[in-house]
C-alpha cells in the first residue's frame, strides 16, 4: 500500500471515529437531558450576571475543547455540555483531609466560567457548605442517593483510615466510619472523582508511618476513580473532568496513576517560566540572592517540577495570579503519589537524594520523570476514538 | 425529663464534629459534650523529617488557616535556631497573614455563620424599597444597594427554590421561631451574601500575590520569605493595594453593616450572655509591628472570669493538656514537651452516645493554669480592649456606640460575630500602611528577604501567633538535625477542648448550657453558637505526642 494512500485510509478511519464518538457524545446528553431535572439558572442570564459575554464563553468552550484534546468540531457540545452542568448531582464527601481542596474550588480559577460551573452543580451533600446538620444533612445524603442513584456524580475529598477498623473517621448519629459512607455512596454514583491527594494516593495522612493506615479511595474501596491530584488541586482540571463526563458519561484517559492526561500528560518542568534559566545553567543558590532577586531556576533549592506531572505552570493558581516557582519557592510535587517520603527534604535538590549515583540533574530529572509516568496514552479525544475502534466504549470504569 | 440531642455532623465547618447536649422539658440545654470524630496523627509524621519542611507539613492541618500553620511552625525553628528573618520578610509574612484574615472573616461570616442569623425565604417577601432604606440605615453607601439589585436577588432567589432543587439549602431550619431578622433585613444580607462568593476570591488572589498559591501558600522558608520578585516588583504591590482596596469596600459597606443590622435584632440575646461560654480568654498577640518583634497589632494576654479590669501576662510554663475524657491513653495535665499518650479509642456507648463520664474526643483538653480558655477574635478584641489598647478601644467603642449594646453583651455568641467583625477592619485598616513601609524599606535600599540560617544539631523552640481563629502554638525540638518531638496546640484544641479531670466542661460545651431551643428538632441555635466559634476541627485533631517522647525543660522567652 502506498503511504498516501495509508495516510487517506488513516483519515477515513479517524473521521468515522469522530463520527461515532460525537453520537455517543449526544447520546449521552439527550440521556441527561431526559432523565436530570431542569437547570437552576438559566445559563445565558448566568453568564450576564458575571459579566462574560457570550463570545468570551465560546472561546472558553474552544480553549476547553482543545484542551480535552477533542477536535474543534465538539466545541459547541462543550458548550452544551457546560450549560448543562447545574443538572449534575453531586454527593461530596469530606473523610480524612483538610478542605483545603473545597477551598480551593470555593477560590476557583480563571476564567469565570469555571467559577460559573462550580457554583451551579448541584451540590446534594457536601459538609463545608450546606445549610442543614445533624440528622437534617443525613437526610440530604439519603435523599440525594435514593432520587439520583446511578446518576450523581461522587467526589471524595480526604483519604480513608483503614487502621482500627476504620474507626479514625466516624461521622453522623450512628458513627458510621469514613470507609462505610464511602463504600456506600460510591457504589451508587455513577462515577466517582477523587479530588485532592489526599483521595487519590493518600497524601499526609498516609505519610510514614502512616499512623491510621489511611489509603487512597480508589486504593481503599478497590474501585476505579479519576484522580485529580494536588495539595490543592487545580480547579479547573476538576471542571475539564466533570465536562467530560457530562460530554460522554465516562471517565477521561487517564494515566496509569489515575490522572486525566490532558491535565497531568506533561511535567510542571516543561512549560514552567524559568525553564530557560535552567537550559543556560543559572540557578538560585540560596533563598534570597541575587539570582533569586533575578528568577533564576530553583532546582537546587529543591524544585521538584522536572519529576512531577502537572499543568500549574500553565493554569497557574487564583485567577492565574501566581504559582510557587512564580513565588520563588520550588515546586514541592503534591501531584504524586508518596510525594512527602519520596522528594523530602524538600529544599534540597532531587540529585542529593536520588538513589542512585547520577550523571547530572537531566539525567536524574528524565530517569525518575520515566518511572513515575510509565506508560501515558494519548489525550482523551484520540484515545476515546480508539476504544470507538476496538468496541470497548465502557459506560463506566477506568478506561485504560 | 432530660433528653439527649445528638447533632452530628456539624456543617459549615472545617472537620468533623459532633456536638451532643441534654435538655430538659422546657427545651433548655442543661448539659452539653464537644467530640471531633477524626484522627490522622500528623505529630508522628513529623518525626525523623528535615526541620525546613515542618512549615509545608503543618498547613496540612488545615485548609482554611493554611498560612497560620505555616507561619508558626516557621516561627518554632527559628525560635529553636536563633535566627531573626530581616524586615522585609517580616512584613510580607504580615501582609499574607493580613489576606488571610481577611478572606477567612468574610467567608465565615456570610458563607459559613451567616445562614444561621439570615432566613433565605424570608428575604423572599421584602420589599425591595424597604430593604434599600434599611441598609442606608446603618451605612452611609452600602454594598450593591439598589431597588433593582435587591429585586435581581429576589428573582435568583426565587427560581432558586422554585426549582425544587435546593442543593446545599434543602432541609435547613427556614422559619424556625429564632430567626429575628424582618424580611427586608434578610433580604440585604443574603444578597450580600452572594456578593461575597466573589469578594472572597479576590481576597484569596491577594494571598496568592506573595504566597504563591492560596490556600496552600508556598513561600515562607526558615529565616524568611521566597517571593523576593514580587516584593521589588512595583505593579505587583499595585496589584495588591488594588484589591485590598476592593476588599476594604466590602468589608466597611456590606460586612461590618450588616453585623450592625444582626446585632440590632439579636440584641437581646447578646445582654443576655446566651453562648457566653467559660469567660476566660486567651490571645498569644499576633502581627509582629517592628523589628524588634514586641509591638503587635494584637496583644498578648489573659483574662480571667470576665473581669476586663485585668490582663494577665501569658506564662507559657501554665499551658498544659491532658487526655481524661480525651481517646488517648494517659494522665494529668502535662506542658506540651511533657506528654507521652497513644490512641485509646473507646467508641460510643451502647445507646450509641457519646460516653460522656468516660472518653469522649479526639481533641485533647488544654488549660491555662488549669482553667478551660477561649481562645479567638474575641479573646483577642477583650484582651486589647481591657488592656487599653487605643485602637481597639475605638473600635469596641464605636460598635457600642452604634448598637446601644452594653460592654458585657460582648460576652456572648453575638459578641463572638462582632468581635470577628471589627478585626477585619482593625487589620484592613492596617495593611496598606504595611505595603508602604515594604516598599520604603526597600527604596531605601534593603532588599533583603532571608537569614542565612542552618539547622543546629539539637535545638528546641516554639512559634506563637494568632491565626484567625485563635492563639496558635507549635512546639519543636529538634535531635540529629532532624524533628524529634512536635507539639501543635491550635485554637479549636482550646475551643472544642472536652472536659478535664475536675469536670470542667471546655468552651463549646460551656456556650451552649443554658440555651432554649425553639425547636429541639432544629438544633439552630446550638449550631449558631458553634459556628460563633468559627470551628476548624482538623487542625485540632492530630495533638498527639511522639511515644519515645521523654521529659524535657522547655524554652522560655
Amino acid at each position: 500500500m502506498a503511504l498516501d494512500e495509508m495516510f487517506s485510509n488513516k483519515g477515513e478511519q479517524l473521521r468515522a471515529c469522530y463520527d461515532a464518538l460525537m453520537k455517543k457524545c449526544d447520546s449521552h446528553l439527550e440521556k441527561m437531558h431526559q432523565e436530570l431535572p431542569l437547570p437552576q439558572d438559566k445559563w445565558n442570564e448566568a453568564l450576564i450576571s458575571r459579566g462574560v459575554s457570550r463570545r468570551d464563553f465560546l472561546k472558553w468552550c474552544s480553549i476547553m475543547t482543545a484542551a480535552l484534546t477533542l477536535p474543534p468540531a465538539f466545541t459547541p457540545k462543550v458548550a452544551q455540555a457546560a450549560e448543562m452542568a447545574s443538572r449534575i448531582p453531586v454527593v461530596w464527601l469530606n473523610l480524612s483531609e483538610c478542605t483545603g481542596c473545597t477551598e480551593a474550588l470555593l477560590r476557583s480559577s480563571y476564567p469565570n466560567i469555571d467559577d460559573l460551573i462550580l457554583d451551579t452543580i448541584s451540590l446534594e451533600y457536601h459538609e463545608t457548605l450546606m445549610v442543614a446538620s445533624g440528622h437534617q444533612a443525613e437526610e440530604c445524603l439519603n435523599e440525594a442517593l435514593e432520587k439520583f442513584a446511578g446518576q450523581f456524580v461522587c467526589v471524595i475529598e480526604g483519604a480513608i483510615p483503614l487502621g482500627m477498623n476504620g474507626k479514625y473517621l466516624t461521622i453522623g448519629a450512628r458513627g458510621k466510619t469514613g470507609y462505610e459512607i464511602a463504600k456506600e455512596v460510591a457504589s451508587k454514583a455513577a462515577m466517582v472523582i477523587s479530588i485532592g491527594s489526599c483521595s487519590s494516593f493518600g497524601n499526609i495522612p498516609a505519610a510514614r508511618p502512616n499512623p491510621t493506615q489511611a489509603r487512597g479511595i480508589g486504593d481503599a474501596l478497590k474501585i476505579p476513580t479519576v484522580n485529580i491530584a494536588g495539595c490543592p488541586p487545580n480547579a479547573t482540571n476538576f471542571v475539564g473532568t466533570l465536562l467530560h463526563y457530562i460530554l460522554f458519561g465516562a471517565l477521561p484517559a487517564l494515566d496509569r496513576l489515575g490522572r486525566p492526561l490532558w491535565a497531568y500528560g506533561k511535567r510542571i518542568h516543561d512549560f514552567c517560566e524559568r525553564r530557560p534559566h535552567y537550559d543556560a545553567g543559572e540557578f538560585v543558590e540560596e533563598w534570597g540572592d541575587e539570582y533569586a532577586k533575578r528568577g533564576f531556576c530553583l532546582y537546587k533549592v529543591g524544585c521538584k517540577g522536572p519529576y512531577t506531572y502537572a499543568n500549574c505552570s500553565q493554569v497557574r493558581f487564583n485567577q492565574g495570579s501566581s504559582w510557587p516557582v512564580m513565588a520563588g519557592h520550588g515546586c514541592m510535587g503534591c501531584t504524586e503519589p508518596g510525594f512527602w517520603d519520596r522528594m523530602a527534604p524538600l529544599e534540597k535538590p532531587m540529585a542529593d537524594h536520588a538513589p542512585l549515583p547520577l550523571a547530572g540533574v537531566e539525567a536524574t530529572a528524565d530517569e525518575i520523570g520515566i518511572g513515575l509516568a510509565a506508560v501515558t496514552l494519548a489525550g482523551i479525544g484520540v484515545h476515546a476514538v480508539g476504544s470507538v475502534l476496538r468496541g470497548v466504549g465502557k459506560e463506566k470504569g477506568g478506561e485504560e | 425529663m432530660a433528653r439527649r440531642i445528638i447533632v452530628d455532623p456539624i456543617t459549615r465547618i472545617e472537620g468533623h464534629l459532633r456536638i451532643e447536649v441534654e435538655i430538659d422539658d422546657n427545651n433548655r440545654v442543661i448539659d452539653a459534650w464537644s467530640s471531633a470524630t477524626l484522627w490522622r496523627g500528623f505529630e508522628q509524621i513529623l518525626q525523623g523529617r528535615d526541620p525546613r519542611d515542618a512549615g509545608l507539613i503543618t498547613q496540612r492541618f488545615c485548609g482554611v488557616c493554611t498560612y497560620s500553620h505555616y507561619e508558626a511552625a516557621t516561627l518554632a525553628v527559628e525560635d529553636a535556631i536563633g535566627v531573626v528573618p530581616p524586615k522585609n520578610a517580616r512584613i510580607i509574612r504580615n501582609l499574607i497573614q493580613g489576606a488571610q484574615y481577611l478572606h477567612d472573616k468574610m467567608v465565615h461570616f456570610y458563607h459559613l455563620h451567616g445562614l444561621d442569623w439570615v432566613d433565605i425565604v424570608s428575604a423572599l417577601s421584602a420589599k425591595p424599597g424597604d430593604a434599600v432604606d434599611l441598609a442606608r440605615s446603618v451605612c452611609e453607601n452600602p454594598y450593591n444597594c439598589s431597588v433593582s439589585h435587591y429585586e435581581e436577588v429576589q428573582k435568583r432567589l426565587t427560581a432558586f427554590v422554585q426549582s425544587g432543587r435546593l442543593g446545599p439549602f434543602a432541609h435547613a431550619y427556614w422559619g424556625n421561631a429564632s430567626y429575628k431578622l424582618p424580611p427586608p433585613a434578610n433580604l440585604v444580607i443574603a444578597s450580600h451574601y452572594l456578593d461575597a462568593l466573589s469578594v472572597q476570591r479576590v481576597a484569596a488572589q491577594m494571598m496568592a500575590l506573595f504566597g504563591g498559591k492560596n490556600p496552600h501558600p508556598q513561600t515562607l522558608v526558615v529565616g524568611g520569605v521566597t517571593s523576593v520578585m514580587d516584593a521589588m516588583n512595583a505593579a505587583r504591590l499595585g496589584e495588591y493595594l488594588y484589591r485590598l482596596k476592593e476588599v476594604k469596600k466590602f468589608i466597611e459597606t456590606a460586612y461590618f453593616p450588616d453585623v450592625l443590622l444582626a446585632a440590632q435584632y439579636y440584641k437581646d440575646e447578646g445582654a443576655a450572655g446566651i453562648g457566653a461560654g467559660v469567660k476566660n480568654y486567651l490571645s498569644y498577640g499576633g502581627f509582629p509591628l517592628d523589628d524588634q518583634w514586641q509591638g503587635k497589632l494584637f496583644p498578648r494576654g489573659a483574662i480571667l472570669g470576665g473581669n476586663l479590669s485585668q490582663v494577665y501576662d501569658i506564662d507559657e510554663k501554665k499551658i498544659t493538656e491532658e487526655v481524661t475524657h480525651s481517646w488517648y491513653e494517659g494522665n494529668g495535665a502535662v506542658h506540651p514537651y511533657e506528654g507521652e499518650t497513644r490512641p485509646d479509642y473507646t467508641g460510643f456507648d451502647a445507646q450509641g452516645y457519646l460516653k460522656g463520664n468516660e472518653k469522649y474526643s479526639w481533641v485533647k483538653a488544654p488549660r491555662y493554669d488549669g482553667k478551660p480558655m477561649e481562645v479567638g477574635p474575641l479573646a483577642r478584641i477583650l484582651v486589647g480592649y481591657a488592656g487599653g489598647d487605643k485602637k481597639i478601644r475605638e473600635l469596641v467603642d464605636g460598635l457600642i456606640g452604634k448598637t446601644g449594646i452594653p460592654t458585657d453583651a460582648l460576652f456572648s455568641t453575638l459578641g463572638r460575630t462582632a468581635a470577628r467583625c471589627l478585626e477585619a477592619r482593625l487589620v484592613a485598616d492596617h495593611v496598606e500602611g504595611w505595603v508602604y513601609e515594604l516598599v520604603g524599606n526597600i527604596k531605601a535600599g534593603d532588599q533583603r528577604t532571608w537569614t542565612r540560617c542552618d539547622i543546629p544539631q539539637s535545638a528546641q523552640g516554639r512559634g506563637m501567633t494568632e491565626a484567625p481563629r485563635g492563639a496558635l502554638g507549635h512546639w519543636i525540638r529538634i535531635e540529629n538535625r532532624a524533628i524529634a518531638n512536635y507539639q501543635a496546640v491550635v485554637p479549636s484544641t482550646w475551643n472544642a477542648s472536652p472536659r478535664d479531670a475536675k469536670g470542667q466542661r471546655g468552651p463549646y460545651e460551656e456556650s451552649l448550657v443554658g440555651t432554649v431551643l425553639a425547636n429541639p428538632d432544629q438544633p439552630l441555635e446550638i449550631i449558631r453558637t458553634i459556628h460563633s466559634f468559627d470551628p476548624c476541627l482538623a487542625c485540632a485533631v492530630h495533638i498527639i505526642d511522639p511515644r519515645r517522647s521523654t521529659i524535657r525543660e522547655f524554652k522560655i522567652q
